[in-house]
């Protein structure tokens, strides 16, 4: 006689227990809990390799790398920390600009010009930010807006940083497979990390200021600070792919505060999914490239760039994350009863 | 010092806030001493509220001070009054909607006071602050073994938020502790099981302020009891003689406000 059996959703006992503490029973629930997130490290792995024909496609995996990070960026602020910062543009610029006086005029190596392009250009960007932290919502958008273009017309205007020419003959990667494997590496471990930070007490509170700001003012926790100190992490993301970004071209100029690199981010958050971290990548990996196809279409790309886009905040509001999360939920399988 | 020798653990003076013209607090000058259940009582928008965001510093006072264990503390930021060990509860509930009720508790965890004073097991990483964050909310009558304490905070009715707004400022261990209505909204039975649990804290030797409307509760465990009126003090001593005031009972009691609960 057959054995009796019904359906049961794979998560089921897994959930409760994954959230915090890791103690699973069997290669298939690890599988299961693992399984989206090799294929994901594992796809970004390949694609050099997979690419390896093409150095324009290579390049695209490298832009899709960087829309990736500042689209991170975005969503840790906007989602986490309630900042809603149109300026992407200004961390990559600042990251960019810092890298490149690091390499050109301190004459240092791409391993050092860049860390240090980071994190030089994230603090100068965290102090700058620093006095707009009270404003909110809107306010606070407008001004992150705000700094690209006034760093655009103030190195125009007073010739500082190069002018208008920028930088030139910054030092390069030794190989390609270098220059491939450190962006995407990174890009990988840096939202892996951010997602662990979260996780933790640290980023809790940070999650909290988000929630409730004055329960973290009662709770004895100084709020601006907190903040301060999650401005910094998300400027590194975008100072990251901006020091990068200027050593793969060997030159850096006023474009690097270009609003595209505000806008594309928060497009790619979208399709990805809003407060995930991983959506973000899935959505740079689906835009770049498909902007990149656009560019056959001429001046008729931006419409069918907004078609794309509207299409996908009307039927998928969501997000492509949060969808397959919900989706991938659901699996069921036949258990013996 | 105070009548009774001691010297006070906080020192209200002249305080005064105005809204434009609405003048919300007027002159109120008070002593609590260490150990004291303090209670303040007032009819809707006498001030009470007002007053607590003046001492814990979510409002600057117009005029006055406002001293914690002799120390200058007016106008200083909340996040230092709460560090100081001045901790309050809102009367509208701020709990973290998105996150269980225990993590709710992990954040005045990890807060520079709690790590500096706290002293609670374990201390140091995740783990121990979530099981510390469990043993609080059982101290606070969410029963250990249910779901209620994994529950996400924005689904927990009224009584659980209250508790959740006392677990905030026990986590750190507070000297003062601040109650702005946290009964009201509570049926009885809810009330009746927090009477302890604020008596304790009492035996532990934290200085309690209690906001009320519920006077019989509050009498029960409150030494002392101060009534506002349209901003202003009324009257202040032993509950019994503040109930007896011709003041109160024309204020407060002829609404037919309070025992009629
Ligand atoms: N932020 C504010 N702006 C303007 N008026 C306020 C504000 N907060 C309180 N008030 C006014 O101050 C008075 C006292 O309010 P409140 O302190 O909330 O009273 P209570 O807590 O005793 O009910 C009321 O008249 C109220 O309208
Ligand atoms: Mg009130």
């Amino acid at each position: 006689m057959a054995q009796a059996r019904r359906k049961e959703r794979i998560d089921r006992g897994i959930k409760v227990r994954s959230d915090s503490i890791y103690a699973l029973s069997s290669w298939e629930e690890i599988a299961y809990l693992l399984g989206p997130r090799a294929l994901l490290i594992g796809g970004f792995l390949l694609l050099p390799v997979v690419l390896l024909p093409s150095p324009y496609w290579s390049r695209v995996a490298l832009s899709v790398c960087v829309v990736a990070l500042l689209a991170v960026s975005f969503d840790f602020l906007a989602n986490f920390v309630g900042l809603v910062s149109l300026g992407g543009a200004f961390f990559y610029g600042i990251g960019g600009y810092m890298a490149a006086v690091a390499s050109t005029e301190l004459g240092l190596p791409p391993v050092v010009a860049i860390p240090a392009g980071t994190v030089l250009g994230a603090a100068v960007c965290t102090l700058l930010l620093v006095p707009c932290l009270p404003l909110r919502g809107i306010y606070f958008a407008i001004i992150t807006l705000m700094y690209p273009l006034f760093m655009t017309r103030l190195i125009e205007a007073t010739e500082i940083l190069g002018g208008t020419e920028g930088f030139r003959g910054i030092t390069g990667f030794s190989s390609r497979w270098t220059e491939q494997y450190g962006l995407i590496v990174v890009t990988l471990a840096g939202v892996f990390a951010l997602r662990r930070f979260l996780a933790e007490d640290a980023g809790l509170v940070i999650r909290a200021v988000k929630d409730n700001d004055q329960a973290v003012r009662a709770s004895g926790i100084n709020v601006t600070w907190t903040k301060a100190k999650a401005v910094f992490v998300a400027a590194l993301f975008g100072c990251f792919a901006g020091a990068y970004y200027v050593h793969m071209y060997r030159n850096v100029g006023i474009s690097s505060f270009a609003l595209d690199l505000s806008i594309m981010p928060i497009a790619a958050t979208v399709i990805g999914g809003s407060g995930t971290l991983v959506g973000p990548l899935i959505g740079a990996l689906l835009l770049v490239p498909l902007s990149e196809l656009l560019r056959d279409f001429g001046s008729l790309r931006i419409v069918v760039y907004a078609l794309v886009l509207t299409g996908f905040v009307v039927l998928q509001s969501e997000g492509l994350m949060n969808f397959a999360t919900r989706k991938y939920q659901q699996f069921e399988r036949w258990v013996r009863v | 010092m105070n009548a009774r020798g001691e010297r006070p653990i906080l020192e209200i003076q002249g305080l005064s806030k105005q809204f434009g013209g609405v003048k919300a607090v007027e002159d109120v000058t008070f002593q609590v001493a260490p150990g004291d259940v303090f209670g303040i009582i007032g009819p809707n928008g006498s001030g009470k509220t007002t007053l607590i965001n003046c001492i814990t510093g979510f409002l600057k006072p117009t005029r006055g001070s406002v001293r914690f264990n002799g120390r200058e503390i007016t106008g200083m930021k909340p996040h230092r009054i709460a560090d100081l060990g001045v901790t309050r509860t809102f009367q509208i509930m701020r709990p973290y909607f998105s996150m269980p009720a225990y993590k709710n508790l992990v954040i005045p965890l990890s807060s520079p006071r709690a790590k500096r004073v706290g002293g609670w097991r374990g201390g140091g990483r995740h783990g121990d602050r979530n099981t510390v964050a469990v043993d609080i909310l059982e101290e606070l009558g969410f029963e250990r073994d249910s779901r209620v304490p994994y529950k996400i905070a924005g689904t927990l009715p009224t009584g659980y938020l209250k508790r959740l707004e006392l677990g905030r400022c026990i986590a750190l261990r507070p000297e003062v502790l601040i109650c702005d209505e946290v009964f009201s909204g509570l049926s009885a039975s809810e009330i009746a099981s927090l009477v302890p649990l604020i008596e304790k804290l009492r035996d532990q030797g934290i200085t309690i302020i209690m906001i009320e409307h519920r006077l019989r509760e509050l009498f029960r465990v409150a030494n002392r009891v101060m009534a506002l009126s349209y901003g202003e003090k009324v009257v202040e001593g032993e509950p019994l003689e503040v109930i007896d005031h011709p003041k109160v009972r024309e204020a407060y009691l002829g609404s037919e406000e309070g025992f009629t609960c």
